[in-house]
């Protein structure tokens, strides 16, 4: 697996939102795109995802281009989106939400316990809640719901928007914790994140988007060490 | 106020298989020998009461059924679906005037058609979505009515007379004892609940319940959305257009007047009133709509008057419909809203 953006252009209407930029997410890694709201952050996850069109530039998946492959195929190709705000099915139990994930492998049954038992191993809550309505889960175990639903496609690559977001410290921590071990097992990570100590603690490497471009590359641990870094996103630069 | 649904639900779920059976056998019964129930407070003052069966009643379950697929199931606002009625109608009255088919030959013919234009609505349009479609739907509506008005060929504002009735099967359909036309349509709604039902627990099922609640959700999993709404539709169509077929061999005459917007909303009512997306709550919906104005027509003008009021107070008392669907289905996702557990 490679993900990799190539000079990348994307478009509301005539506003640029994504102004050429170039990612490379490598297998196995934990890589993190942090930046300020409205820097362009979801827009380059949907564009990955799909849901958005490529203006220009490419998006290589294992070298092919796939910025023309429509989003409800790309899934197939082994790319996850756990949307921002948790995109859940609010109608559907959490185990329908689930069964979603798999929605064009749903032949296999052996398949869908296994990975069923997979997702419940990581997130014990869901299992207590599959006969639960998704609209009446709290915001944690929505976003819970959502990514176990991702990996219900058995992903390559996930894609993370803002998981963090709307959760009590302690949740943090643990949909961190979370992340790193669903990495563990194999499946390469791209994370959005407004809480950039914890996302820049748990991944490899992180690209800064500043409005649509990228403004900075390096490995997490230096970013986190960085004094124009820290003053700008975590908020504990020098004063 | 009692959920119905919910009892129906809980006396479903508590039943054994004998009961269950007994219970479908028992509905059908009264519902099959309603023919005969004109002579009681039931009866229609205008129209004969075995009539008013066919239509209004029975088409607007079969087109509620239809509909419902559409808006219901897979949340597309579709305000011209009186369109489909008009193209199976159209196709009974020019093929069964002008070639020797008859009603049950045409009837596969005139769903085609039907589905035709779905397709051919569906593709520009599907990209569209909330308020945008219904305009454009609307429009399709009308632009098929008054293509028809302005078609020399098919009668202009004329319309088609003679149009043949079905040949009997065993028993000859009459003008002035419809039960048999009531039987055949009840026969349609049936077949039509089965399908949709099979339909329901599949994947197209699946998809369109996805679609609805979050489109964007549904295509990050897989779901080819433009795809199965395209197919919404057109099975949709596929139902508008049988019920127009047999309309128009029932009805003998048509005419643009008979499929205009305002056919569309009634039937959009039937399906909001009932019990948007609950296959149960349509067909209530939709008998009582098709019924009331009949039953009350004594009351001349005043008559749209309470109509209009009945709705009114009904939806104020139940706004998700008479039988709305699963009570889970209503709660309602607060995007980020801050939480935790
Ligand atoms: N549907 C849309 N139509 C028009 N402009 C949009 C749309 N969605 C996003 N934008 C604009 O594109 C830019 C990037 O938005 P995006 O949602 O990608 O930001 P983000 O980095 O995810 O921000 P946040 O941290 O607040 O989620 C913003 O200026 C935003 O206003
Ligand atoms: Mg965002």
């Amino acid at each position: 697996m490679r993900l990799e953006l190539k000079d990348l252009h994307v478009h509301y209407g005539k506003i640029e939102a994504i102004k050429g930029i170039s990612v490379v997410v490598n297998q196995g890694e934990i890589v993190t795109l942090i930046g300020a709201n409205g820097a362009g952050k979801t827009t380059t996850l949907k564009t990955i995802s799909g849901l958005r069109k490529v203006s220009s530039g490419q998006i290589l998946f294992d070298g092919q281009d796939i910025s023309t492959v429509p989003a409800h195929e790309r899934v197939d190709l082994g790319i996850s989106q756990a949307p921002e705000g948790r995109g859940i099915f609010p109608g559907m139990t959490v185990l329908e939400n689930l069964e979603m994930g798999k929605f064009n492998r749903k032949d296999r049954k052996s398949e869908m316990d296994e990975d069923l038992d997979k997702v419940y191993t990581l997130f014990p809550r869901l299992k207590e809640r599959a006969s639960q309505a998704g609209g009446t889960l709290s915001g944690g175990e929505q976003q819970m719901l959502a990514i176990g639903r991702a990996l219900m496609a058995r992903p390559k690559v996930l894609l993370l928007d803002e998981p963090s977001m709307g959760l009590a410290p302690q949740m943090i921590a643990n949909i961190f914790r979370i992340i790193t071990e669903i990495n563990k097992t194999g499946v390469t990570i791209l994370l959005v994140e407004q809480n950039a100590q914890q996302a820049l603690q748990r991944a490899h490497r992180a690209y800064i988007l500043e409005t649509g471009n990228v403004v900075k590359e390096a490995k997490a641990s230096d970013l986190l060490n960085d004094p124009a870094v820290r003053e700008a996103y975590l908020g504990t630069g020098a004063h | 106020m009692i959920n119905l649904r919910d009892k129906g639900a809980e006396f479903w779920e508590r039943s054994n298989r004998p009961v269950r059976v007994l219970t479908v056998f028992a509905i059908m019964a009264v519902v099959a020998a309603l023919p005969y129930a004109g002579n009681t407070f039931l009866q229609t003052p205008v129209a004969a009461f075995d009539a008013v069966l066919v239509y209004p009643m029975g088409m607007f379950i079969l087109m509620a059924l239809g509909l419902n697929v559409v808006v219901g199931k897979s949340g597309m606002l579709d305000l011209g679906y009186v369109a489909f009625f008009a193209v199976g109608a159209y196709t009974m009255a020019i093929l069964g005037t002008r070639t020797g088919l008859n009603t049950w030959e045409i009837m596969p013919i005139g769903i085609a058609a039907a589905m035709f234009a779905g397709v051919l609505l569906a593709i520009p349009t599907l990209r569209l979505r909330g308020d945008y479609l219904a305009i454009v739907t609307l429009g399709f509506g009308e632009i098929v009515r008054v293509s028809a008005l302005n078609t020399e060929a098919i009668g202009g504002a004329l319309g088609i007379a003679g149009v043949p009735f079905p040949p009997g099967l065993g028993f000859e359909y009459q003008l002035l004892d419809q039960k048999y036309f009531y039987w055949t349509i009840l026969v349609m709604i049936l077949l039509v609940i089965w399908v949709i039902r099979r339909l329901t627990v599949r994947r197209p099922g699946r998809a369109w319940e996805s679609i609805r609640q979050d489109e964007d959700a549904a295509e990050l999993m897989g779901v080819s959305t433009y795809k199965y709404k395209i197919w919404a539709f057109v099975f949709g169509a596929a139902i508008g257009g049988g019920a127009g077929v047999f309309y128009a061999s029932r009805s003998m005459v048509i005419a643009p007047d008979n499929f205009t917007l305002n056919t569309s909303i009634l039937i959009l009512a039937c399906v909001v009133f009932g019990g948007m997306g609950n296959i149960w709550g349509v067909i209530v919906g939709a008998t009582i709509l098709g019924y009331l104005p009949d039953r009350f027509r004594f009351l001349s003008d005043a008559r749209l008057l309470l109509f209009g009021l009945v709705l009114v107070v009904f939806m104020n008392l139940r706004p998700e419909g008479i039988l709305p669907r699963k009570k889970r289905e209503k709660a309602i996702v607060k995007k980020g809203s801050g939480a935790s557990l």
